[in-house]
């Protein structure tokens, strides 16, 4: 048998319900696993271990996992964007280094309502701004398929965990590709909802229009039961939508057969790596052994979408980074004189080299005189690529990409370069664009490094995104395949 | 597109970030870069094309004008840098 950590977590779920093993052996064989990892990985900002076991005997007096969750007892963990009450969260930044929030994101009272055990924080690119978790400002993460690589950005770390079993799943937020990406550099499962079907209610907010939560996950299976217990309508978030939530398990069928994908040609070309296209190319062979019937299309505004997103994303952040004062939280420089220089200072010293860059360049395409050229322009392109990706899904249940054009690169190897780090989101950004929900697979190793492969559906179509995950997840077992650590 | 020293401290003093000289020449030319980047989008023709702000396709969300629980005044200022009594402590706003 392997061992527990090795476990997905609907295996581990099976263990619980049988009495096979308890909340509290599968919490310390998790906390083991970290000991015995973590420091070639750095995965978490925090690990909250005794809070963990305190939650994990809990569930175990109560016997929580009769009751109907999957989650129930089960070790995750929450990238460090996501509000946790009195459990410090610092976005990876010097400038919530010390905060603690006051209340729980709607996502945490989720997972806690269905007896979740909470094993720790993600580390993350600074206030999930980056691809490969080293604009952290506290230690690069490392990929644990080879430790000289990034795991991926902006959620690295949880990416990371998960593929080195030291939580069952993480919970990410992706605004560009930030839990696909560094899903398909870490060789595990990342779905990214439909806008607006996870709350976004404590998520600590870079661009309010494309963020959303997402479940980290070893196996498509996993990714439905959790999105199961995070998916729903919430007051508090007034983007939230109403509308009724499938049991997303019921998707996991096996079967394909008759689903129409299309092949967007544009995202197979120039700086997609061979091996890339070699592994996604032979996953949509698997595709058509299902009885999946495959074929190319075009959406040609795609080369457009990293320049549209690069407006949009630093445009919000800019805005919503403002409150970052130094009055009501996060550091605060107390030796200026003045009010002003004060602020200035703080956000000086607080905010790290991309999350400056971002801000600068969102406050200058929103400022007099640039407002329409960069801001306005970009959100017209964004109806374009929203408007290609509704009529590609007239014609076909699902779009097939690589989830990103490259497996893991080096650390150190696009940092001095924002501009080629920036391109790594080039599979990904549509998807948020346009709102839409997006999973990445594995489908195989290029040189020994994932390679994932993404699906894109319109607007509340995880459901089929869950069936076809699954169905090719079956046919090929790339999950056998662990990391050596 | 090259931005000058001056259109870069233009910038950080529209979102109040202080720089030193060192990170207004790098950013000057990273920021450049960028700039360059996305003026790719200045050839899309856009002629009538509606901007789209937000992909929800909601407006103006409304809610019941209820008494809820909000936070104790302790657990918001647990955070502040500094206070005084149930007051976030700032330097002085208006100068003599």
């Amino acid at each position: 048998m392997p061992a527990l950590y090795n476990l997905t977590l609907q295996e581990v779920h099976n263990l619980l319900r049988n009495r096979d093993a308890s909340s509290v052996e599968i919490t310390q064989a998790c906390l083991d696993r970290i000991s015995q990892v973590e420091s070639k990985i750095n995965a978490f900002v925090t690990v909250t271990g005794e809070l963990a076991l305190q939650q994990a005997r809990q569930v175990d007096d109560n016997r929580s996992y009769d009751q109907g969750s999957a989650l129930a007892g089960i070790p995750f963990q929450s990238k460090d964007v996501i509000c946790t009450r009195g459990i410090r969260t610092t976005c990876s930044s010097r400038m919530l280094e010390n905060f603690f929030p006051p209340y729980d994101a709607t996502v945490m009272e989720k997972i806690y309502a269905n007896h979740g055990v909470l094993l720790g924080k993600g580390n993350m690119d600074e206030f999930a701004m980056g691809s490969s978790t080293e604009h952290s400002a506290f230690y690069p993460t490392r990929n644990p398929w080879d430790t000289s690589r990034v795991p991926g950005g902006s959620s690295g770390g949880s990416a990371a965990a998960v593929a080195a079993d030291e939580v069952y799943y993480a919970l990410g937020s992706d605004t560009g590709g930030s839990i696909r990406q560094p899903a398909s550099l870490c060789g595990i499962v990342a779905l990214k909802p439909t806008y607006g079907l996870v709350s976004r209610y404590g998520l600590i907010a870079f661009a309010s229009s494309l963020d959303q939560i997402g479940p980290m996950t070893k196996s498509v299976a996993d990714a439905a039961l959790v999105l199961n217990a995070v998916a729903g309508y919430d007051p508090r978030d007034s983007t939230s939508i109403n509308t009724p939530i499938p049991d997303y398990s019921k998707f996991l069928t096996g079967e394909a057969n008759g689903m129409r994908v299309g092949v967007p040609k544009e995202f197979f070309g120039e700086g997609t790596q061979p091996g890339v296209l070699e592994a996604v190319n032979t996953a949509l062979n698997v595709l058509e052994g299902l009885g999946v019937s495959v074929e190319e299309t075009t959406l040609p505004s795609t080369r457009y979408a990293t320049a549209c997103y690069h407006i949009i994303a630093p445009s919000e952040c800019s805005a919503n980074l403002a409150r970052y004062d130094g009055v009501k939280f996060g550091h605060s420089n107390s030796e200026a004189a003045s009010i002003w220089d004060a602020m200035e200072m703080t956000r000086q010293e607080g905010f790290g080299p991309e999350v400056k860059r971002r801000i600068m360049l969102g406050a200058y395409a929103l400022s007099s005189g640039y407002y329409d050229a960069y801001y306005l322009k970009a959100q017209k392109v964004r109806t374009l690529i929203s408007r290609e990706l509704d009529e590609a899904f007239q014609k076909y249940d699902v779009l097939v990409t690589p989830s990103s054009p490259t497996v893991a690169f080096g650390l150190g190897e696009k940092t001095a370069n924002p501009l080629e780090m920036y391109l790594s989101d080039i599979c990904n950004i549509s998807a948020n664009m346009a709102g839409t929900p997006a999973i990445s697979v594995p489908c195989g190793f290029s040189d020994g490094l994932p390679v994932g492969m993404q699906l894109m559906g319109p607007a509340l179509s995880e459901p089929a995104l869950i069936r076809l995950g699954y169905a090719y997840e079956q046919s090929c077992r790339w999950r056998l395949s662990r990391p050596h650590i | 597109m090259a931005l000058t020293k001056k259109e870069v401290l233009h910038m950080a003093a529209l979102c109040r970030i202080a720089l030193s000289p060192d990170e207004v020449e790098y950013l000057r030319g990273q920021l450049s870069d960028i700039l360059e980047h996305v003026r790719a989008l200045q050839e899309v023709d856009t002629e009538g094309v509606p901007p789209t702000s937000h992909s929800a396709g909601l407006t103006s969300i409304m809610r019941d004008d209820r008494v809820s629980d909000g936070l104790e005044p302790e657990s918001t200022l647990a955070n502040a840098p500094f206070r005084e009594k149930e007051f976030f402590r700032v330097n002085a706003v208006l100068e003599e």
